[in-house]
């Protein structure tokens, strides 16, 4: 298979096994291009792609303009802060202005889970969802799994341990499924009132004992706390959160076995991780920085090969 | 189907699809030894030059010339890259297939060397035009030159031609060029297809 069966990336939701597959396959060839002395290539070079950020984001936003600009795509950034959008225009009408100005491709952030998919529905061009409120962050799932597949050569079947805010939390949706879909076992770790309530219907198990699933696991993905969602008080305070699920040295030193760490950033030192763990070797969440321009340069490359001249 | 030997196979699929052998594994072999030779004629010890193969079937045809070098003309080593052109094709969007991205793999510079391009089929001159610009991602070579084994004259879009050429073939474009190797389909053969 050579192509993507769907059109838009809304969520893994709606990726079959073979179009992720296909994703990594792709990224790899962009990995050697994005370490090459000149890291651009030209297939783009007649699609214009809107990035638009209704959130705040440093990391994704810069390295889906970074993945255009390597493929050579003609890049307009638009952020809501600064917008007609604060003067009342609506979602459809915003991205409809957009588009009329000949753009193909637009890659959205919103705080509203499903933003992706209402667009979807209503314009021409194709959807790259770069996170949906607590929905799900499709690319940030896709350069996860690439990262374990590179460091440990295989996702299926191995163990991957969830911690933090699950409750909050696309990239933990976006990586359940993806991580399920490819066959890896997967737990959730958190304070039970951060854990959603039907959470194992997705397949996955429910551990609140840090220890029993850093033991369990040969991969933890530590996710942060996210305050700004946080609406009421889910854990008396953060130094308690620290003490019974942070992870620090000494907990992964005192295990039988070297686990791999990642976290999809931005990081609260001192928080969900200490700094000695995020800088150790068995952190690989610098790669997953570097993974997300091949894997996004990969997504942009196959939706674009599907929009006809 | 695979209790019939493959020469039998591929003698019934002659018939039927109107194929027509254009080289035979004989033929082959003096052209590849030929073409080696010129390639010595003007290279000598392979210490400046290097070879790049073109993804996905110029690969079996560098390594071939490479390994006859190398084993009967004494050359002690030669740089040998693969190179994949897809995201610099010109037909993104507009051929009804996927184009599908292989591996590139130039462990070397290619900064002042000379370069020779190495390709089975030289057709619309397309692919050699995306691979120039695909170079000009390693480095500024000192010079560039161009080896194809089937030369498909009077088929250009483009203005290339190649420094080396093994045979040259008037084909028209209802026909096909497929070239076969020992390596990848059991016998070096060249046919030229009704398609």
């Amino acid at each position: 298979m050579s192509e993507l069966s769907v059109n838009h990336l809304l969520g893994i939701k709606y990726l079959k096994e073979s179009d992720i597959q296909l994703i990594f396959e792709t990224a790899d060839h962009f990995k050697e291009v994005i370490n090459r002395s000149i890291k651009k290539v030209p297939s783009l070079r007649d699609i214009t792609i809107a990035n638009i950020f209704f959130e705040n984001s440093t990391r994704t936003k810069l390295s889906f303009e970074l993945a255009e600009k390597r493929l050579s795509a003609d890049v307009i950034n638009f952020s809501a802060s600064q917008s007609s959008v604060t003067k009342g225009e609506t979602l459809i009408d915003t991205v409809n202005n957009i588009l009329s100005m000949k753009v193909d491709m637009v890659v959205m952030r919103h705080p509203n889970p499903g933003a992706g998919i209402f667009l979807s529905k209503h314009v021409s061009a194709s959807i790259i969802n770069a996170g949906d409120g607590a929905h799900e962050h499709p690319t940030q799932a896709l350069l996860d799994s690439y990262s374990i597949r590179e460091r440990l050569g295989d996702v299926a079947g191995k163990n991957v341990v969830i911690v933090g805010d699950i409750l909050h939390s696309r990239v933990a949706l976006s990586n359940i499924f993806a991580l399920k879909l490819q066959g890896a076992n997967v737990k959730v770790c958190g304070p039970k009132t951060l854990l959603p309530k039907y959470v194992e219907s997705l397949g996955v198990g429910v551990e609140i004992n840090l220890r029993k699933a850093l033991e369990w696991c040969d991969v933890a993905n530590m996710l942060r706390i996210q305050n700004e969602r946080l609406d009421i008080s889910y854990f008396p305070t953060t130094r308690e959160y620290t003490q019974q699920f942070g992870v620090n040295k000494k907990l992964l030193d005192s295990l039988d076995k070297e686990i791999v760490i990642m976290h999809p950033g931005p990081i609260n030192r001192g928080v969900e991780i200490t700094s000695d763990v995020a800088d150790s070797k068995q952190s690989i969440i610098l790669n997953q920085v570097e993974n997300g321009v091949a894997i996004r340069m990969a997504v942009i490359y196959l939706l674009a090969s599907k929009i006809k001249q | 189907m695979n209790e019939f030997p493959t020469f039998v196979l591929l003698n019934v699929r002659r018939i039927i699809m109107g194929q027509k052998v254009l080289l035979s594994s004989k033929e082959i072999n003096i052209i590849l030894h030929r073409l080696a030779c010129q390639l010595l004629e003007n290279h000598l010890d392979f210490k400046n030059t290097v070879l790049i193969g073109l993804q996905p079937r110029g690969i079996f045809l560098a390594q071939r010339l490479c390994k006859i070098l190398q084993e009967e003309y004494n050359v002690k080593h030669i740089d040998v890259g693969v190179l994949d052109i897809t995201f610099y094709r010109d037909d993104f969007r507009r051929s009804d297939k996927p184009l599908e991205a292989t591996k590139t793999k130039i462990n070397f510079l290619i900064e002042d060397k000379n370069v020779v391009l190495i390709d089975d089929v030289l057709y619309t001159g397309r692919s050699i035009n995306a691979a120039l610009t695909a170079l000009q991602s390693f480095g500024r070579p000192s010079e560039v030159e161009l080896l194809a084994l089937i030369d498909r004259r009077f088929s250009r879009h483009l203005p290339i031609q190649p420094n080396y050429r093994g045979r040259q073939v008037d084909a028209i474009d209802g026909e096909k060029v497929k070239v076969m190797w020992k390596e990848n389909e059991g016998e070096d053969i060249i046919y030229l297809i009704n398609r």
